[in-house]
């Protein structure tokens, strides 16, 4: 088995109340994830990600296109036994503990073992909520939420992770402790797919990344072969400027930024070493030199600009 | 095991529901206050407070059935707690039994609640305790899982609202088939008498869960009429299970 989701012209079409006008939230989605690997998926609100994801789970059935999981397809309800799911902005009952809700959700893995009973107590312990157990989840905050819901994807130590927005609502803390919660999953073998708005998460944990724009994939692949590896400017930092050098730089139309008495200017390849001897003839120190590289995030604003740009001209459907 | 799961969660749902406290508490307070209405009564004695108590577990029940029914799967829509219900190894038509269970279980804690109040008044007149009365408590109960049945059915496509007034249209209209078969015999008009039997056929006969009158003035029930009433109101929740599972297998889960 070479995958474990593979979906072939994956689409979904819904149709608006009263005037049943089509809408298509997922054309055509071509997607295989390999065993072990982490895929990032990227795109903005309303692109099409929880679609894709509920698609992978069977909450909704495909308009066009198959899904197959380990090589089967999705019929057999077994499969989801390896699957963990936390969905976007994870809503749980709130009458009852988070303690009771994990155990709630044990049994609808039929999972009945004192092992399994005592994964519940380490879960809380993974996610930081062992002090908060034996609480109600409606007095849970945002991040609190996030946390619980990390933990119920995890009860049935999955083969295959499906995290939608997992970073969402927590601050930065909670943010680093639930991508180190990934990246130990990924040392573990577990095969994980995450959407997200936040690029350094990807960047950090992501082996491929996919980016899905308007229910369409337009980039899918390994981070280093869809960044251009061509440096795009550089950017330095400077201190000790007198102020007329600084009033001649903007004169010449570079673009820099003052911060006290630091000045970061950006310049294009091959005026990089004139600039710096310029500076460091004018009495300038250098605090920091360095190259920018395309960032995924450069990539990403691009690739919405340049459909935003597509559709102005009229070619979007 | 999974679909106990689902239906100890919605009976625990139910349970922490202050909804519930409320509708068993007036419950009690009705079959309290038919002790009064009793007292004001010429005639045999208790006979007020037996009609009045058995009424009133039957209304609150059905009151029970459908508030807390109708929001059964449409709740769990609506607030989205279904996603990480449906995405674990659960079939929907054991999420459809889970929740139908749960609710079972919650009206059977009401109607057992209820009668306990019921028998201690009556202990309390009559120094006994008057088993005969358990066999229209029994169909009362059945009554209540008919129309959970249909508050579930409805919950599985539609909102509480429409969901409440379906199923208080489908109670009512309950109580009325056997009119319905009635002017079909007296219409002059064939369709119209097809049409009667039909819709005789088609709406669940709920006047034939109502023994109340029989148990409470001691008449006798025809032989097998317990069996067959009982095995006529599983037949038909089989039967509306059914269609809410067909129903939700389809449904997308927005």
């Amino acid at each position: 088995m070479d995958h474990i989701i593979k979906t072939e012209n994956l689409s979904k079409e819904f149709r608006t109340p009263f005037t049943f006008k089509k809408i298509k939230a997922l054309t055509d989605l071509c997607l295989e994830i390999t065993p072990g690997e982490v895929f990032g998926f990227l795109g903005p609100n309303g692109a099409g990600k929880t679609t894709t994801f509920k698609l992978l789970l069977g909450l909704l059935k495909p308009s066009r296109g198959k899904v197959w999981l380990w090589g089967e397809e999705l019929k057999k309800i077994e499969l989801k036994s390896k699957i963990g799911f936390l969905a976007e902005n994870p809503y749980f009952y709130s009458y009852l503990k988070a303690k009771e809700y994990l155990h709630f959700c044990r049994h609808l893995f039929a999972l009945t073992s004192q092992e399994s009973k005592k994964r519940v107590d380490a879960l809380l312990e993974l996610v930081g909520l062992p002090e908060h157990k034996n609480r109600l989840i409606k007095t849970f905050s945002k991040g609190m939420l996030q946390r619980l819901g990390l933990a119920q994807a995890l009860i049935n130590d999955p083969e295959l992770l499906i995290l939608d927005e997992p970073m969402s609502g927590l601050d930065p803390l909670g943010r680093k402790e639930i991508r180190d919660v990934i990246l130990d999953l990924k040392n573990k073998g577990k095969t994980i797919i995450f959407s997200t708005h936040i690029l350094s998460d990807v960047e950090t944990v992501c082996d491929r990344v996919g980016i899905i724009i308007k229910g369409i994939l337009k980039d899918c692949g390994l981070l280093e072969h869809l960044l251009n590896p061509k440096i795009k400017f550089f950017e330095m930092c400077v201190k000790g400027l007198p102020i007329e050098t600084v009033h001649n730089l903007e004169g010449q139309g570079l673009n820099l930024i003052k911060r006290g008495n630091e000045i970061f200017i950006r310049v294009e390849e091959k005026e990089e070493k004139n600039l710096l001897h310029y500076l460091l003839e004018k009495g300038g120190e250098l605090v920091s030199f360095a190259p920018r590289k395309e960032t995924l995030e450069d990539l990403y604003v691009n690739e919405i600009k340049s459909e935003n740009h597509h559709e102005n001209l009229g070619f979007g459907n | 095991m999974k679909i106990w799961a689902l239906a100890i969660n919605t009976f625990r749902e139910a349970i922490r529901d202050k909804v519930l406290y409320s509708l068993i508490f007036f419950a009690v307070l009705m079959i309290g206050l038919s002790v009064i209405l009793d007292n004001l009564t010429i005639g045999e004695p208790t006979k007020i407070i037996k009609d009045f108590g058995l009424a009133s577990i039957e209304i609150f029940g059905v009151l029970i059935a459908i508030f807390v029914g109708i929001g059964l799967v449409y709740k769990e829509m609506e607030r989205k707690t279904i996603y990480n219900i449906l995405s674990k190894p659960i079939h929907r038509y054991q999420f459809i039994i889970g929740k139908y269970l749960g609710l079972i279980l919650t009206l059977l804690v009401e109607v057992l609640t209820m009668s306990m109040a019921f028998f201690s008044i009556l202990y309390f007149y009559e120094g006994k305790i008057t088993l005969a009365l358990l066999p229209a408590i029994g169909m009362i109960f059945i009554a209540l899982t008919i129309i959970t049945a249909f508050a579930l059915l409805f919950s599985s496509f539609s909102t509480p609202i429409l969901s409440g007034l379906f199923t208080l249209s489908f109670f009512i209209i309950g109580h009325l088939t056997p009119d319905l078969l009635a002017l079909g015999k007296k219409a002059d008009s064939q369709t119209l008498r097809y049409i009667t039997k039909a819709l005789y056929y088609i709406f669940p006969n709920l006047e034939y869960f109502n023994i109340k009158g029989q148990v409470v003035h001691q008449l006798p029930l025809e032989k097998g009429y317990l069996f067959f009433a009982s095995l006529y109101g599983l037949f038909y929740i089989l039967i509306i299970l059914l269609l809410s599972m067909v129903i939700f297998q389809n449904r997308d889960i927005k």
